[in-house]
C-alpha cells in the first residue's frame, strides 16, 4: 500500500482547510451557487436529488482495513448509515449536509483519503485492476504505475481546466479486467524483450458517443511514460473542444481528427515534452513499488479440506479466483444481495470487510468497478472461515459474473441526471433470476443498467446493457445486447423499441431463453450473440 | 398549479416553497401560480436554497402532486429505501411515485 509522505499529507491538509473556508462563504451567502459549484465539485461535493452526495476517491481502488473502517464511521456519523460503491472504484455518500463536508474531508485526511479528482474536468481517479498484485496473468503490479499517475495527475495545473472530465485505467494483463478500452486513455503494461512499458490507447468512453480507445502507441517504455502520456493530454487541451459539452471528450476529437492524425501531433508534442525531463527517475518508482512489494505469504497457504458444505462450495467455485501465490485466492465479496442495491454496504457490512481485511488478507480491500469488494490475499485454509463471516454479515452471495452481479447506477432514485430509476429494475432482474442453479446454468452474463445516456452504468459494455430514457415522463427502457468491457471489448447494440420496467424483465427472460436454447457447448451468452447474431433475440423479444 | 422547490443550501434537503418560507413537506406547498418565477428568483438571490426551480403540478386530494417522476422522487425519497423516506412507517408510499 502507498503511504503518503509529507507532501501529500500536507497537500491534502491544506485542501481540506480551503474547502472548509469556500464552505463557511457559501453558508453565509457571501458566495453564490454559480460561484461555489466549481469549488464543491473539485472537492467531489454535487448536489443530487435529495441532498448533497460526495463521492470520496479510492485511488485504483486500493484500501487498507484502518480506511475502510473510517469509510463505515462516515457512513454512520455524517450520512444514513451505508455508503455506494461506484462504477470507478470510489464510494459515495447520499445524504450530506454541506456544513459537515469539510469536518468529513478532514476526518477522510487523518487515513490518508480524499475526495480530490472525483469530479471536475480533471484527471479523474486512476483506475485499475482490481486483482493487481494477486492475480497470476499479470506482468508487473500496475498499481505503482497508477501511483504515479496519481501524483502526477493531482493538481496538474496545465489539467486542472481539460475540455471535459478525463479517465485513466492502468491494467497489466491479458485478461482486462478494468474495462481499459472504454476510458479516455487506457494502458496495458507489457514487457517487450525484456524491456517494461505500456500499450496506450487513447480515445475510449461510454456516455451518449460510445467508442473502444484505438491503439495509439504499441509501446512506449515504463521510463517514458509520464512524458508521453503529458503529450496525449496537452494534444487534448490544445485541440479537444470547449464550445460543446457533447462534443468535448477526447474520443471526439481522436474521432473526428483520425487516429493517425492525433498520434502524430502526440509523437510531435512528446519530441518536446521528452526534453522538459519530467519522467520520474527510476529511483522514484522504486520506492513507490517498494511500497506495494507483495506480503509475506504464507509458506504453506493450506487447502480447502472441506467443501460438504453445499453452499461453501458453490462460493468457492463462483467467487474465489486463482492467486499467483501458490496457498492463496482471491476473493471477491458480492455487494449484489438478490433485491438488494448494487453497489450499497452498510456500515456494519463495511466493518466486517475491514475486519476480514486485516485479519485474513493482509490488510488490503479492493474496490471493483463492477461494485464489489476484494479481499485479495487470502490462504486457503481460511476461505471457509471467511466465507462463515460473510455469511452472517449477509454478504456470502455467490454470484460473482452471473445475470444477479448487475452493475447499476444510483438512477432516477438518487441521481439528479437520471432519466429512469435503475435500482428497481437491477432489482426484479435479480428476483427473477434468483434461482442460483439457474443462474450458473447462464453462466458468465454481465449484466448492466444506466438510468440515462450518461452511462455511468456501462450499459454499452454489458452482455445485455439496458439504458433509461424518459418518453414523454414516463420511465422507459432500451435493450441493447453483445457489449463487453473485457479484452474481447465490444460496445451492445440495441434491439429495437423499449420497454417498460416489467416489459424488460420479460424482454430479458426472453433472451436467456432464446440464448439456452441456440448455445453451443461452453459458449458463453456473449459467444452465442456474436456466432448468431441480433435476429434470433430479436425475435424473441418482439415475436 | 405551480409550485417552487430547491434544496435547502445548509442541508441539502429538498424543500418546498409554502407561501411564506420553505418546508420540507411537499403538503405545505402553495400554489405560487404566475408569481412562481419572481419567487425562484427572489429565492436565489437570497442563498438561502440551491437553484429553485418552477415545476408543474396537479392539486389532489392527498395534496400536490408533482408533474415529473423526478419531482415525486424528490418529494418523497428513494423510492428503493422506504425507510429514508419521508413517510418511512407507509410501505406503499412508493406507489405515489409511480
Amino acid at each position: 500500500m502507498y503511504k503518503y509522505d509529507e507532501y501529500d499529507q500536507s497537500i491534502v491538509d491544506a485542501r481540506v482547510e480551503e474547502f472548509r473556508d469556500q464552505c463557511q462563504r457559501r453558508l453565509s451567502g457571501e458566495l453564490s451557487e454559480d460561484q461555489f459549484k466549481p469549488l464543491r465539485l473539485m472537492n467531489g461535493l454535487y448536489l443530487q436529488l435529495h441532498a448533497y452526495m460526495l463521492r470520496v476517491a479510492v485511488p485504483y481502488g486500493t484500501l487498507n482495513a484502518r480506511q475502510m473502517r473510517m469509510l463505515a464511521h462516515v457512513a454512520r456519523k455524517y450520512d444514513r448509515g451505508y455508503g455506494h460503491f461506484t462504477t470507478r472504484q470510489n464510494i459515495q455518500y447520499n445524504w450530506i449536509k454541506l456544513e459537515d463536508a469539510a469536518d468529513i474531508l478532514a476526518e477522510l485526511a487523518t487515513v490518508e483519503m480524499h475526495a480530490i479528482q472525483t469530479s471536475g474536468n480533471c484527471i479523474r481517479n486512476i483506475s485499475s485492476d482490481q486483482f493487481a498484485g494477486a492475480a497470476a496473468d499479470e506482468v508487473t503490479d500496475p498499481r505503482p504505475f497508477a501511483e504515479l499517475l496519481r501524483q502526477w495527475s493531482t493538481f496538474h495545473p496545465e489539467f486542472t481546466y481539460l475540455p471535459r472530465k478525463f479517465k485513466i485505467a492502468v491494467i497489466a494483463a491479458e485478461e482486462d479486467r478494468a474495462v481499459m478500452r472504454l476510458h479516455d486513455i487506457g494502458l496495458q503494461l507489457l514487457e517487450r524483450d525484456g524491456v517494461l512499458g505500456a500499450k496506450v490507447f487513447v480515445g475510449g468512453g461510454m456516455g451518449r458517443t460510445p467508442m473502444i480507445a484505438p491503439e495509439i502507441k504499441d509501446f512506449i517504455p515504463a521510463d517514458q511514460l509520464m512524458s508521453y502520456l503529458e503529450a496525449c493530454l496537452r494534444v487534448y487541451n490544445r485541440y479537444g473542444r470547449r464550445d460543446n459539452i457533447y462534443k468535448a471528450r477526447i474520443k471526439i476529437l481522436i474521432h473526428e481528427l483520425g487516429a493517425d492524425k492525433y498520434r502524430a501531433e502526440v509523437e510531435e508534442e512528446f519530441a518536446q515534452v521528452r526534453q522538459l525531463g519530467i519522467d520520474p527517475p527510476a529511483a522514484e518508482l522504486a520506492r513507490i513499488s517498494a511500497m506495494f512489494a507483495a506480503p509475506a505469504f504464507a509458506a504453506d497457504g493450506g487447502s480447502v479440506a472441506d467443501r460438504s458444505d453445499p453452499d461453501f462450495a458453490v462460493w468457492l467455485d463462483q467467487n474465489v479466483r486463482a492467486h499467483k501465490q501458490s496457498g492463496h485466492a482471491i476473493v471477491t465479496i458480492s455487494l449484489k444481495p438478490i433485491g438488494g442495491i448494487p453497489g450499497d454496504a452498510s456500515a456494519e457490512q463495511i466493518d466486517v470487510m475491514a475486519d476480514l481485511a486485516e485479519r485474513y488478507s493482509f490488510d488490503e480491500l479492493r474496490v471493483t468497478h463492477a461494485q464489489n469488494i476484494v479481499l485479495p490475499h487470502v490462504r486457503i485454509a481460511d476461505l471457509k472461515a471467511v466465507w462463515e463471516a460473510l455469511a452472517e454479515a449477509g454478504l456470502a452471495d455467490a454470484n460473482l459474473d452471473l445475470i444477479s452481479d448487475i452493475i447499476a447506477c444510483p438512477g432516477l432514485d438518487y441521481c439528479a441526471l437520471a432519466n429512469a430509476r435503475s435500482i428497481p429494475l437491477a432489482q426484479k432482474i435479480g428476483q427473477r433470476f434468483a434461482d442460483l442453479d439457474r443462474q450458473r446454468d447462464l453462466g458468465e452474463l454481465k449484466l448492466k443498467i444506466s438510468g440515462c445516456i450518461n452511462a455511468c452504468g456501462h450499459h454499452h459494455a454489458g452482455h445485455i446493457g439496458i439504458l433509461g430514457v424518459d418518453r414523454k415522463g414516463t420511465e422507459n427502457y432500451q435493450l441493447l445486447l453483445g457489449g463487453s468491457g473485457a479484452e474481447d471489448v465490444s460496445l451492445g447494440k440495441i434491439t429495437g423499441p423499449g420497454f417498460d420496467e416489467d416489459g424488460v424483465v420479460d424482454a430479458i427472460e426472453r433472451v436467456t431463453d432464446t440464448y439456452v436454447r441456440i448455445r453451443e457447448t461452453g459458449e458463453r451468452f456473449v459467444d452465442t450473440y456474436r456466432r448468431v447474431g441480433m435476429q434470433p433475440f430479436k425475435e424473441a423479444i418482439y415475436g | 398549479m405551480r409550485l417552487v422547490t430547491g434544496n435547502d443550501l445548509a442541508t441539502g434537503d429538498v424543500v418546498w416553497w409554502t407561501g411564506r418560507d420553505w418546508s420540507r413537506h411537499i403538503a405545505d406547498a402553495s400554489d405560487a401560480g404566475e408569481r412562481a418565477e419572481a419567487i425562484a428568483r427572489e429565492e436565489e438571490a437570497s442563498r438561502r436554497v440551491n437553484v429553485p426551480y418552477v415545476i408543474e403540478a396537479s392539486e389532489t386530494p392527498d395534496g400536490p402532486r408533482p408533474a415529473h417522476i423526478k419531482d415525486r422522487i424528490r418529494a418523497l425519497g428513494p423510492t428503493v429505501r422506504p425507510d429514508l423516506t419521508l413517510k418511512p412507517a407507509d410501505a406503499l408510499a412508493g406507489d405515489w411515485v409511480i
